[in-house]
């Protein structure tokens, strides 16, 4: 599980870092999602990779902790996930007003000059 | 009812924010008056953290530092606020360029766009939590906040330029936060704790394996500090998103730079220097400081406009606190923290005084007076004007702007007679007055570095200044109260600043002396816990 787990981590933030410097906003938010889903992954694995483990205390399993999986980085991705959630949004009404200002999608709000 | 005012910096603005949403915008003047008596409320909040923490007014804490446990839980295990001297300077700074920045926007910029009051209030929300939390990841949630706030602030008023430079700055800050995100993992997954006072308390403890990967995560934690704080190679996106923002934005921006700064300051004390991370410790950040203030140097030489250059100034503040902060011992905190509070103040001043002053200007003037100095070209009308010219009264508003940007000048290029000279005094003299442990390189450097970027700075405010204030032929300028009064005020608090350097420096070297025994904080923060 944990060689899954890191695979999915790595392809995904090294997917998201190349489309995060690719010149076209859409890679750029694409990029970005990418990365925080990866980063989201990794906050859940800080808290060890566990099967079969609540998070929340059950009266009749007991309050041993080592039956229960940590709470607190399932809160934090939580968190993460809806920050990252609200920022993506504003980002993508800031790609669609820099489309619509300068008519092109390049990150710099203008075309390369071609050779 | 004294027990619960570390907590109001944070709720005040979110309420005041949160109501001024759902009133609508046609009802202008009551929501004006709302924002303003509830900005001038989170002023008097933070001055009396400042008495408390400093021992002015009798209150229950000790040792100048006191815990907020929100809901009531202990430190470790809840949320916990931590008021102390730093924080309660780095809260009245926020509230006083709070304040300035409200009353300038209320004139016009306010209604430039939609939705600036309770922006507004969200950034300074953001800002007082990030200065008062105690917790590394309630620090990611502050800087959230205050960048969501920032990114609709920076475009407010739109147009072109603003879109394509918050673009920038939007990505930049998200990356950062997503590798924010890594090293609070990170570290929480290595240490089990995201306490700042417990994790000061484990890390010692850690073993090899253990600590190597803190120290990753530490190494994060300081590039995004870095990223907040504009430090070179990390602050290619600042100038622009600063120098686009509308003006009263820009004057609060100058104080968001200064909260990467606190938050380096904060954990590198915390950690004490023998169990630092390396990220936090050694003298790297001192020559990254010097980087920046180059960078920025050059910066401010080249700038072609008055708005351009002030970002490139936040720039070159941001990398002389760094490197004050980096240079080797601690005699340098006390001035660092004097300097930042006068370009804070003077920083702020200028992002609204530049917009007021080039009202009225046609848009490539600025471009023009540099390339005529640079070609030696004399403008026409220059002979024009014959003898029978020169008693032309100067109309008031000319001679307040003309006064202030001087103000502004002599305090951001650190000339006498204001507090921005007092500050680079009091750096150059503590740099000398250093223990040997201090090589006398170091102190050379920094003199060279504070002495160049304030000639630098003099050159291109004086010759920016003449192009736009002697210019005769501009017509003046029409200000109003509510405008001309802020940019005033910050002024009147630099004099105040350089004239009251005594008591001021007093407060500065407690606050530094408190951040420096980082076992008192620890002690507060979780009583019992044995170092």
């Amino acid at each position: 599980m944990e060689v899954v787990f890191a695979l999915a981590i790595g392809v995904m933030a090294g997917s998201g870092i190349y489309l995060l410097l690719r010149p076209r906003t859409f890679q750029v938010i694409m990029g970005l999602s990418l990365l925080s889903y990866a980063v989201n992954l990794f906050i859940f694995g800080m808290g060890r990779l566990r099967t079969g483990a609540a998070p929340v205390i059950d009266a009749a399993r007991g309050t041993d902790p080592a039956l229960y999986a940590d709470p607190v980085p399932q809160a934090l991705v939580l968190t993460a996930i809806v920050i990252g959630f609200a920022v993506t949004a504003l980002l993508l009404v800031v790609l669609l007003a820099a489309r619509g200002l300068s008519g092109t999608d390049h990150v710099d709000s203008r075309e390369p000059e071609r050779e | 009812m004294i027990q619960h005012l570390p907590i109001l910096p944070i709720l005040l603005p979110l309420l005041t924010g949160a109501l001024l949403l759902f009133s609508g915008e046609a009802r202008h003047g009551w929501r004006a008056l709302f924002a303003l008596c509830a900005t001038l409320a989170q002023l008097a909040v933070a001055l009396a953290l400042l008495a408390g923490t400093d021992g002015w007014i009798a209150t229950p804490w000790r040792d100048g530092v006191v815990v907020y446990a929100l809901g009531n839980w202990a430190a470790p295990f809840g949320i916990a606020l931590v008021v102390d001297r730093l924080a309660a300077l780095m809260l009245t700074l926020t509230a006083i360029l709070g304040l300035a920045a409200l009353v300038y926007a209320l004139a016009r910029w306010e209604r430039a766009g939609s939705h600036f009051l309770p922006l507004f209030q969200f950034l300074l929300m953001g800002l007082n939590g990030a200065f008062l939390t105690g917790d590394l990841f309630n620090l990611f949630v502050f800087f959230e906040v205050l960048l969501a706030a920032s990114y609709g602030l920076a475009l407010h008023g739109s147009g072109a330029p603003r879109v394509k430079a918050g673009l920038h700055y939007i990505v930049v800050n998200l990356v950062a936060s997503l590798v924010f995100l890594v090293a609070a993992a990170l570290i929480y997954g290595v240490t089990g704790t995201l306490n700042m006072a417990e994790l000061a308390l484990i890390v010692p403890r850690l073993d090899a394996d253990a600590r190597a990967l803190f120290e990753i995560g530490a190494l994060l934690l300081g590039i995004v500090f870095l990223v907040k704080a504009g430090a070179w190679p990390l602050n290619f996106w600042l100038p622009a998103a600063y120098a686009a923002a509308a003006p009263p934005v820009g004057a609060v921006f100058a104080i968001l730079t200064k909260v990467g700064v606190y938050a380096l300051l904060r954990f590198s004390i915390l950690f004490g220097q023998d169990v630092a991370p390396a990220p936090f410790k050694g003298n790297w950040l001192f020559y990254c400081g010097l980087a920046t203030i180059a960078v920025g140097t050059l910066g401010v030489l080249a700038a072609q406009k008055l708005d351009r250059l002030a970002g490139f100034m936040v720039v070159v503040s941001s990398g002389t606190l760094l490197a004050a902060f980096g240079f080797t011992g601690t005699t340098l905190t006390a001035p660092a923290l004097y300097y930042l509070t006068s370009s804070v103040l003077g920083g702020g001043a200028f992002f609204m005084l530049i917009e007021m002053a080039e009202r009225n200007r046609a848009a490539a003037a600025d471009l023009l007076a540099i390339s005529f100095e640079a070609f030696g070209l004399q403008e026409r009308h220059e002979s024009e004007h014959s003898d029978e010219m020169a008693g032309v009264a100067i109309p008031a508003a000319m001679a307040f702007l003309g006064l202030a940007f001087f103000s502004c000048a002599a305090v951001l290029s650190g000339l006498p007679p204001l507090s921005g000279f007092v500050a680079k005094f009091a750096l150059l003299k503590a740099a000398i007055a250093a223990p040997p442990a201090a090589p006398a390189l170091q102190a050379g450097l920094l003199f060279a570095a504070l002495l160049l970027s304030g000639l630098a700075g003099l050159i291109a405010l004086s010759r920016l200044g003449i192009r736009v204030f002697w210019d005769s032929e501009r017509p003046t300028p029409r200000l109003q109260w509510l405008e001309a009064g802020p940019v005033a005020g910050l002024l009147l608090l630099c004099f105040a600043l350089a004239f009251g350097t005594g008591p001021a420096m007093t407060y500065f070297e407690a606050a530094a002396r408190a951040l420096h025994d980082p076992a008192t904080y620890i002690g507060v923060v979780l009583p019992g816990a044995r170092p």
